[in-house]
Parts: structure tokens; C-alpha cells; sequence
């Protein structure tokens, strides 16, 4: 199964390399540029990771069958390449959208921690072994610790980072022991040996279903799922509102990419017990999430809670499990994605303006600024699960692949939980379009770079709501590798 | 290639309103002007295609036919029968009719039309959907806009409460009827939602017995039905004049029409096996919508819950599953949307100089808009099922298949339309006639003349129907045809 070095193989890792070199451009052009010019970092940024994204796509794309390179460390497959290339993009508008906040914005630190995190991404979204892996989730982690804690003088930033750290580290510790009894049961770190070498050996399955839900504790942290999803809130209120997106958003894919591809490449054999305790997780986190959402005044805090939920309603996609299972999984994670990395944009952008992150300062933004509150509905509704948007699709293809698996409750507890989600996101609809505050008549621009970040959003979020065969295929394809 | 004028039809007024949002808000005119060009458009369309559907051919005309996610069997799948015929070219008149009454609105008019106009190309898309993913779409389309109209340009005392009421109501059913729909694709097998090859799935009795509760009344929600009709006359009430048009007009048709399409096109059997027990529920709607409209002090209240009466009237047609019943379900659905318009239209006039909606507030109206009261009575005798308008074209055959196969009830039914003549006589007298009451006087005038477009065009539709019902039974029949087949199996 593990082939010698090839020249080939540098066509697996093209996308990181190239995220190094615009990794290190950055940090020369930071060093170079005089204060007041540093406006540009954002733009070299986006347009380098743009740039990374057509390369990747025009050279590296990975053959129908997977296969493992540089020692079995990665896969090249297109589950790992599409996830590759969502990050790119979140990382793509992150940088566009941080490109005016304050005290971030024009600061290379900024831009290098960021690219250094979705290198991390990149490389669990491909990992085939549990050492890269957890190399990969540290390279992740720990610029996100420092990006969530990046606001040295704000109080609830500060206190978000190291609420991350301490979180992050526990977890990780927790998995990284999973992975030291995996590697002392089978004999091997590869994921794809580990399935043999559970098959052969005769391995009790108390041991195996511990050793994963170690690794649970792990990745749940991650995908931020109930019971690890208390980081989550906290952390989105404080951290900067782009990061916070970013988070939300990027991190969370990473984690999920993970999440699947460790379950149903090293634990086949086991799926009914873990599949039972993946749907207890679902529903518990979409109920949790939506409940605990309707009742915040914070629209950070809200969004959090919202997307604790959304982890929730893609798990039933890994509960389904099968082609359209993890097809719809992988579906709902790029729509989510784009979704809520426009909600958190018009958050930023406008929070800005306003100063403030509560709910009802909301109030009149509608006719402060008429696009920004319509990229607001377009992105509220669409994770409502309203057509024509990404949304409703994908809600759609999750809930037929619960149907398709006979798990027609999950279904009906998705359906409930979508009811009570549609109730919070049109309560704060109501306060943009509705409600009036003190200065109302005043405009409210926003900058360049948000006007073109939300509209390849916005653009996006219809595209895929309405033109979704597309997409659906990519993530088909993705899912076909798997297997 | 023909022509594709359903999509033409069902797309106008989504890019009408993408343009209108491209428009600077504070040009108001210009607004004005388009939304009423493009809602002329799809009104012309929707005659054109009314007109052009060929009787004696039947089956689905103007099929048009694209895969859209092939993968999952899901295509863009449009087409006109007798049932959806009549349905379609009422949305034209209530898009139509809508704008007029709402040119006098002036907070963001822009997004106004663009919202209704959204709602109107869902409502258009669920009537002409052939594919049961696209009749999804469509519908969650229309439901959402009507949240933002309400709340927004609503009625301020209940407007916050009542929007919220009818979307999570209309969600919930819908959402539940989704559920539903997937277990039939998966179930059915046939790796497709085309709707007309479902029907020929063959679900098993269990499965459709099973299931048939869930759909139909997953969409009879938004149809009104009781006990789930409490949302209707709240947002009736809160709702602007033109959004109530809709409201009442249209989209509970949207809901009457998605029960039939989907819970008795598709579980027949189910539809057989339920149908004793929801009729019951159907007479309380009628009875019952009708003392509580007479009971109520406000105008718009009355003409909210004579709504439910009517849509029970509706569903009680379907629920007879008889080729009469049917029939006149069908022509009522029609009947009743216009009439309704014309209604809400005549209470929002009346309101917007009164300022009151209390029926013993006003009088004497006839004195300063004389056209009002005339359309208003046309309305009235429409309500009351009096020969020579398109309401008794529509009642008498749905009170024929009630008796002929549950007489008892048909006997109780009855009483609706006595009290139905009660609360419409009531409001002539005192709305119409006598004096003006002293606070009132020197407020009221006659109404604009866009209005009384409106009101001449909507009163001359019931009258036609009426007098000529060959306009449109003979379409409908055949649309009933198509679903007798589909029931007559077994």
C-alpha cells in the first residue's frame, strides 16, 4: 500500500507549499512596507490565496482513486483537495474582511498566524496518520489560540484566547492519548493499516470504542459538539469578529474533515456503536444550539450557539453515513461555510460602525445601509434553510439521508430544531428591517473590501441554492474517495 | 422550441424585483411604475396562457422539462392542467390588482414590491411544479417574504406577533410535509420526484395511511384548516392591504392546492382511508369561521375568518372526493381568491381615511365612494353563493357531492351561508348606509382612480365567472378528470 518517493507526490502538497511562500512573501513585504502603506497586506493576501486556488485546482487535482504519499502521511484524494480548497476561499474572505478592523487589519501578524492556521487545515484535511494528524491539528490550533487572543488590550479578547488554549489544550491532550493506545493496540499510526490491523487481531471492543471516544473528546472540540461546545460562545464574543469567522467557519470543516475520515477509515468495523453515539451527539447538539441561542442578546453569541447547531445538522450526515450521507455532509459544510462567513462579515462590518455587538443596535440598519442588511437577510435565511439559497439544499439533502437510512426521527428532530432556528434568525431580521433607532437616516458605508467579500458570498449562497448540481457532484466525488 | 411561457411567467416577477432592488429607493415613481409594468406583464401571460390551454386535449400543456441535480432525480419540471390553470391566472390578478392598491405606500416601496414580487414567483412556481422537489422550492419561497411584509408594513398594534405566528405555523407544516415527502421518494423507489411518476408508484395501503395525515395537513396549514387556522385571520388583519390580497387571495390556495397535488394525487388511498374524519374538521371550519366572523366588531376580522369559512368550504370539496366536490373546490379556490381580494381591497380603502376598522364606527361610506360600496355588495352576494356569481358556480356543485355522499353533513354546511348572509348584510347596513358618524366627516373621500381599476377589474371577474361559467368549469373539469383517474383505482 505504501509506495517510495515519487516526483509525483510534490502534486499532494502543491497547495501547501504554496501557502508557505506566500506565508514568507507576507513577512518580507510586512517587514518592508512603511507603516502607513501596509493597507495593502490584505489585498496581497487575498489575491495570493486566489491565486494558490486556481493553481491548485489547474494542477494538483487528485485522481478518482485516492492514494497515499510521502510515506503514508497524506492522502491525495478529493476529500481532502476539496476541503483544501474551502479553506483557501475562508481564508481568501478573511483576509478581505479583516482588512479594515482595527488594530488587525493592517498588522502582518495577523495575516502570517492566519495562513499558518489554514496550512494547519489543509494538512488534517489530508492526513492519513495519526503522528501528521496531530501535528496538523496542533499547526491548526495554536495560531488560532494566539488569533482569538489577538486584541491584547481588550479584556474579553484576551480572555477568549487563553479560554481557547486551556480548552484546546486539554483536549488535545485527551486525544493524543487515544492515539498513543491506537498505536499500542494495532501496531501502526497509519489510519489505513489500523483497520487491518484491528480485523486481524483480536481486540476487545471495550478497548477500540474507548481508545475512539478519546478521540472524540478531540475532534468534538473542534467541531465545537455538546458537551465540548462551552469554548465556543465565549471565544466568538471576544475574539475579533473576522476570526471569530474564521473560527466558526474554517476550523470547524477542518474538523470535520477529520472526524470522517478517521471514523470510517480506521473504525469500519465498529460503525453501529459509533454511529449510535454520533447521532446522541447530533441531536444533542442541535438542540442544545438552537435553545441556548434563542435566548442571547449578543449577536456573536447568537451566531456561536447557531453554529454549535449546524454542527449538530451536519453530524446527521455522518450518522447517515453511505454515499449520500457523507455526500450531504460534505455539501452542507461548504454551504454553511460561505453562509456563515457572511453573516459573521456583515457582523464585522458593521459592528464596527456601530460599536457594538448587541442585538438591538441593530436597529435601523436597514436604512443605514440597505445592502448590508439584505446580504444580512440573504445570509440569515439561507441558514434558516430558506430556498433559494445554499441553505435550503442542503438541509434538504441531509434530511434525505437520514430518510434514506431509515432514521426518519433524527429527520423529525432536525425538522423541530430548523423550526426553532427559523425563530431567532427572524428575530434579529425583525430588528433590522423593523425596528428604528436615533440617527437612522444616517448612511452607513462600508469598505471596499467587505463590498467585495460579501458579494462573491452573496453570489455564492444563491449559486448554490439555486444551480446546485454542481456542487453536488463535487461533493459526491468527494465522498465516492472515501470509500 | 415553444415558447416557455410558464417559466417566463414564474420568473417575471423574481427579476422584476431583483431590478426593482437596483433602483434608488428614493425614486418612488419610477419604483411604482415598474412594479406595475412587470406585474402587467405576468397578468397578460397568465391571460395568454389561460386562454391558450387546450379543453379538449387535457393532461399537462406547456410542459417544460430540465434536469436539476440529476444525481438526485430532481428536475425543473413545469406544466398546466385544469386544476392549476384557473389558480395561475388568479395570481396574475392579485399581483396585478395588488400593486395598484399599494401605490400609496411610501416607507421603502423599493423592497415593498421586491418581497411581494419574490412571494409571487414562489406562489407561481409551487402552482405549475411538476417535481415534488421543486414544489418545495417554490413554497418555502413564498412563505418567508410574507414575514418581512407583514412585520414590516403591517398594521403596528399586532403586526410583530402576527408575522412571527403565520411563518412558524406555515414552517412547521411544511417542514413536516418535507419529512413526508422524503420517505415517499425513497420509499416510491423510482429514484426521481417527478410527481408524475409517483403517482404511479403504488405505495403500500400501510405507507399511505401512514403517511397521508402528515402531508396533507403538513400543507392544509396554510390552507386554513381547522384546528390549525388560528394563524390566518391574525395575519390577515396585520397585514398591509395588498399583502392581504395575497394573503387571503392567494397564498391559502397555495396550501388548499399542495393537499391535493401531494396528499391526495400521490396517497389516493390515503386520502380514501382519512377522509371521513377531516371532513368533520372541514365543517367546523365552515360553521364555525362563519358565527366567529360574525361576531367580530372589526371589519377586517370578519372578512379574515369568512376566509376560513370559505377555504373550509374548499377543502371540504376535496375532502367529498367526488367529481362534483372536486369540481367546485376548484372553481372556488378561484372564485374565492378574487373575492377576497376585492374584499380586503374595499376594507383597506376604507381604513386608510377612516382610520378605524370598527364596524360601529363607520357609515354612510356609500356617500363618498359610491364604487366601493357596489364592488363591496358584488363581493357580498359572491360570499353568500347567490346565482349569477362565481361563487354559486363554485358552491353548488361542492354541496352536491356533499349530499350525495354525506348528507347529514351537507345539512349543517348549509347553515354557513345563512350566517354568511348575516355578517355581509351587517356590514352593508352599517359600513355602507346611514350617516356618517361626526367624528368621520370631512376625512373620507372618494377613493384614487387606480383603485377603482382595481375594484372594477376584480368585481367584472366574479360577475363573468358567474354569469358565463363556461370560462372556466370546463377547465377545471378536466384537471378533476385527471385526478378522478388517479382515485378511481381501487
Amino acid at each position: 500500500m505504501l509506495v517510495d518517493f515519487q516526483p509525483s507526490m510534490f502534486l499532494a502538497i502543491i497547495p501547501e507549499i504554496s501557502l508557505v511562500i506566500l506565508g514568507t512573501v507576507i513577512l518580507v513585504v510586512d517587514l518592508i512596507l512603511p507603516k502607513d502603506r501596509k493597507g495593502s497586506l490584505p489585498w496581497i493576501s487575498a489575491v495570493g490565496l486566489f491565486l494558490i486556488l486556481i493553481i491548485s485546482v489547474m494542477v494538483a487535482r487528485p485522481g478518482a482513486t485516492g492514494e497515499l504519499a510521502w510515506g503514508g502521511m497524506v492522502r491525495h484524494d478529493w476529500l481532502g483537495f476539496l476541503f483544501k480548497m474551502v479553506f483557501l476561499f475562508a481564508a481568501g474572505i478573511t483576509s478581505l474582511f479583516a482588512s479594515n478592523y482595527e488594530r488587525l487589519g493592517k498588522r502582518g501578524e495577523f495575516y502570517i498566524l492566519m495562513l499558518a492556521s489554514t496550512l494547519g487545515m489543509m494538512l488534517m484535511a489530508s492526513a492519513a496518520d495519526l503522528i501528521m494528524l496531530y501535528l496538523a491539528i496542533e499547526t491548526t490550533s495554536i495560531p488560532l489560540y494566539v488569533l482569538a487572543g489577538f486584541m491584547n488590550r481588550d479584556d474579553k479578547s484576551t480572555e477568549a484566547g487563553f479560554k481557547y488554549l486551556l480548552f484546546g489544550a486539554m483536549t488535545s491532550a485527551i486525544m493524543l492519548y487515544g492515539f498513543s493506545l491506537l498505536y499500542g493496540f494495532s501496531g501502526t499510526t497509519n489510519l489505513y493499516l489500523l483497520a487491518e490491523g484491528f480485523r486481524s487481531g483480536s481486540l476487545p471492543l471495550v478497548s477500540l470504542v474507548g481508545s475512539l471516544l478519546l478521540l472524540l473528546v478531540g475532534f468534538g472540540f473542534k467541531i465545537s459538539v455538546v458537551p465540548l461546545h462551552f469554548w465556543a460562545p465565549d471565544v466568538y464574543e471576544g475574539a475579533p469578529t473576522p476570526v471569530a469567522g474564521f473560527l466558526s467557519t474554517a476550523s470547524k470543516a477542518a474538523g470535520f474533515a477529520v472526524l470522517v475520515r478517521v471514523l470510517l477509515a480506521a473504525f469500519p468495523d465498529i460503525q453501529l456503536e459509533w454511529g449510535s453515539v454520533m447521532a446522541a451527539i447530533s441531536v444533542a447538539t442541535m438542540t442544545l444550539g438552537n435553545l441556548l441561542a434563542l435566548a442571547q442578546r449578543n449577536i456573536k453569541r447568537m451566531l456561536a450557539y447557531s453554529s454549535i447547531a449546524h454542527a449538530g445538522y451536519a453530524l446527521i450526515g455522518v450518522v447517515a453515513l453511505g454515499e449520500l450521507g457523507v455526500t450531504s455532509m460534505v455539501f452542507y459544510l461548504i454551504v454553511y461555510l460561505v453562509t456563515n462567513l457572511a453573516a459573521f462579515g456583515v457582523v464585522a462590518a458593521y459592528g464596527q460602525i456601530i460599536g457594538s455587538d448587541e442585538i438591538s443596535d441593530y436597529a435601523g440598519m436597514s436604512r443605514r445601509n440597505p445592502g448590508l442588511a439584505l446580504a444580512m437577510l440573504v445570509a440569515f435565511l439561507s441558514l434558516a434553510g430558506m430556498p433559494p439559497f445554499g441553505g435550503f439544499v442542503v438541509k434538504f439533502a441531509v434530511f434525505a439521508a437520514a430518510v434514506r437510512a431509515d432514521l426518519v426521527w433524527l429527520a423529525v428532530v432536525a425538522v423541530i430544531n430548523s423550526i426553532v432556528g427559523l425563530y431567532y434568525y427572524l428575530t434579529v431580521l425583525k430588528v433590522v428591517y423593523l425596528h428604528r433607532s436615533e440617527g437612522d437616516e444616517v448612511p452607513a458605508p462600508i469598505t471596499g473590501a467587505y463590498r467585495l467579500g460579501l458579494a462573491v458570498l452573496m453570489l455564492g449562497i444563491v449559486l448554490m441554492g439555486t444551480v446546485f448540481a454542481p456542487w453536488f457532484n463535487w461533493a459526491t466525488t468527494a465522498a465516492v474517495a472515501l470509500f | 422550441m415553444e415558447f416557455p411561457i410558464l417559466s417566463v411567467i414564474v420568473f417575471t416577477p423574481a427579476i422584476a424585483g431583483i431590478l426593482l432592488l437596483l433602483i434608488p429607493g428614493e425614486r418612488k415613481t419610477e419604483i411604482r411604475v415598474a412594479a406595475l409594468a412587470a406585474a402587467t406583464f405576468a397578468l397578460l401571460l397568465s391571460i395568454w396562457a389561460y386562454f391558450s390551454y387546450d379543453i379538449s386535449a387535457g393532461g399537462y400543456q406547456f410542459v417544460e422539462r430540465y434536469e436539476w441535480l440529476p444525481a438526485l432525480g430532481i428536475s425543473y419540471y413545469v406544466g398546466m392542467d385544469g386544476m392549476n390553470g384557473p389558480l395561475v391566472l388568479l395570481t396574475g390578478i392579485v399581483m396585478f390588482t395588488g400593486v395598484l392598491i399599494s401605490w400609496k405606500i411610501d416607507d421603502r416601496p423599493r423592497e415593498f414590491f421586491a418581497f411581494m414580487f419574490i412571494l409571487a414567483t414562489g406562489v407561481f412556481g409551487v402552482f405549475v411544479a411538476l417535481d415534488l422537489f421543486m414544489l418545495f422550492f417554490f413554497y418555502e419561497i413564498a412563505v418567508f417574504p410574507m414575514y418581512l411584509l407583514i412585520a414590516i408594513w403591517g398594521w403596528k398594534v399586532t403586526r410583530e406577533y402576527a408575522a412571527m405566528k403565520l411563518t412558524l405555523y406555515l414552517f412547521v407544516g411544511s417542514v413536516i410535509a418535507l419529512v413526508g415527502a422524503l420517505a415517499m421518494f425513497f420509499s416510491a423507489g423510482l429514484g426521481t420526484f417527478d410527481m408524475l411518476a409517483m403517482e404511479q408508484a403504488g405505495f403500500s395501503r400501510n405507507f399511505q395511511l401512514f403517511w397521508f395525515p402528515f402531508v396533507f395537513f403538513g400543507f392544509a396549514i396554510l390552507g386554513g384548516i381547522f384546528p390549525f387556522h388560528n394563524w390566518s385571520p391574525d395575519g390577515h388583519v396585520a397585514a398591509p392591504t395588498a399583502v392581504s390580497m395575497f394573503h387571503a387571495g392567494v397564498l391559502m390556495k397555495l396550501g388548499a392546492f399542495a393537499a391535493l397535488r401531494v396528499g391526495i394525487m400521490l396517497l389516493p388511498e390515503g386520502a380514501r382511508f382519512h377522509m371521513p374524519w377531516i371532513i368533520l374538521l372541514t365543517l367546523v371550519n365552515v360553521v364555525y369561521g362563519a358565527y366567529i366572523a360574525m361576531v367580530q366588531t372589526d371589519f377586517k376580522y370578519v372578512i379574515g375568518f369568512s376566509s376560513v369559512s370559505h377555504m373550509g368550504l374548499v377543502a371540504m370539496g376535496f375532502a367529498t372526493l367526488t367529481p362534483q366536490g372536486l369540481l367546485g373546490a376548484g372553481v372556488q379556490m378561484f372564485s374565492h381568491g378574487v373575492m377576497t381580494a376585492l374584499f380586503f381591497a374595499v376594507v383597506g380603502m376604507i381604513y386608510d381615511q377612516a382610520h378605524t376598522r370598527e364596524i360601529n364606527q363607520l357609515g354612510g361610506v356609500r356617500k363618498v365612494m359610491p364604487m366601493v360600496m357596489v364592488a363591496f355588495i358584488i363581493g357580498g352576494l359572491v360570499s353568500m353563493g347567490m346565482p349569477g356569481f362565481s361563487g354559486f358556480i363554485a358552491e353548488f356543485p361542492i354541496f352536491m357531492g356533499l349530499w350525495a355522499s354525506y348528507p347529514w353533513i351537507a345539512i349543517v354546511a348549509v347553515i354557513s351561508i345563512v350566517i354568511t348572509a348575516a355578517y355581509i348584510i351587517r356590514i352593508i347596513g352599517k359600513v355602507f348606509f346611514g350617516g356618517i358618524p361626526a367624528e368621520l366627516d370631512g376625512h373620507l373621500h372618494d377613493v384614487t382612480v387606480l383603485d377603482k381599476v382595481a375594484l372594477v377589474f376584480l368585481a367584472g371577474i366574479l360577475v363573468l365567472v358567474g354569469v358565463y361559467p363556461s370560462v372556466m368549469v370546463p377547465m377545471v373539469q378536466s384537471g378533476v378528470d385527471n385526478i378522478l383517474r388517479l382515485l378511481g383505482g381501487a
